[in-house]
């Protein structure tokens, strides 16, 4: 059965020192080993300020791991995170599906443009320099009015 | 043109349709509203993208309506589970006051 992919993200306390850190991601990696699922990539965001408070800390350091896995695994994982005192929230998220389509958008919107540009007697690629330049300043500053109700 | 499309400033277009006479029908035109992700080709609307995401979570933590945004509807129901999410992880806010 082909492997599903996730994102996980959790979160530590501020005072966490490295070693700690580097524990929880070593308890991580071994519910992994042990399920037959791989860690693709870990991503360290370091220390953020929390939107809102949880159990009274403001920050928090935010770790995030993209995994191969079954659901089983995920389970398992997101049993024992609950558990695990140092992580002070966590998130499972499936991606794969999501990342096919947004995949699949993005060559369809290619394919399209490519073909509308041939079909006008076009390279199939825009050239540097062609077209009109983009009207920036009518696109970001004002989004959002007529807000009055 | 100094004031021509009516951009963001109210008092002054309105200042400028009462002069054409058209009376109360110019002053309720509005620049048409586009969808932010299909006009700048965002495919991908993610939890962990805060920068993208915040504008549409004002500062009463609610998430921005389709009427004001403008965005359309795949995008602001892509746009809302990506706001649930980064709510969980604490990205953004579930309420302020």
């Amino acid at each position: 059965m082909a492997d599903r992919q996730y994102e996980l993200v959790y979160i530590l306390p501020p005072d966490t020192t490295e070693q700690q850190a580097g524990e929880v991601h070593e308890q991580v990696a071994q519910i992994v080993a042990r399920l037959n699922g791989a860690i693709e990539k870990t991503e360290n965001w370091g220390r953020r300020k929390l939107a809102y408070e949880i159990g009274r800390q403001k920050d928090g350091l935010y770790v995030l791991e993209v995994l191969n896995g079954t659901g089983e695994l995920m389970k398992e994982l997101d049993r024992r995170l609950k558990v695990m005192d140092q992580v002070m929230r966590h998130l499972i998220v499936r991606v794969d599906e999501e990342k096919k389509v947004v995949e699949r958008t993005r060559t369809k919107r290619q394919q399209d443009s490519e073909r509308r540009r041939v079909k006008r007697g076009l390279p199939p690629q825009r050239q540097p320099g062609e077209g009109r330049p983009s009207e920036s300043e009518d696109a970001d500053d004002d989004r959002f009015d007529g807000m009055e109700a | 043109m100094a004031f021509g499309q009516g951009r963001g400033g109210r008092g002054k277009s309105d200042k400028k349709a009462g002069e054409k006479g058209q009376g109360q029908r110019r002053t309720l035109f509005r620049r048409r509203k586009v969808c932010k992700f299909c006009a700048d080709k965002i495919d991908d609307i993610n939890y962990k993208d805060v920068k993208l995401i915040g504008p549409f979570v004002p500062e009463r933590g609610k998430i921005l309506p389709r009427r004001i945004s403008g965005t359309c509807a795949m995008h602001q129901r892509k746009l809302q589970t990506a706001i649930k999410r980064a709510r969980q992880i604490a990205l953004l806010p579930y309420v302020t006051d």
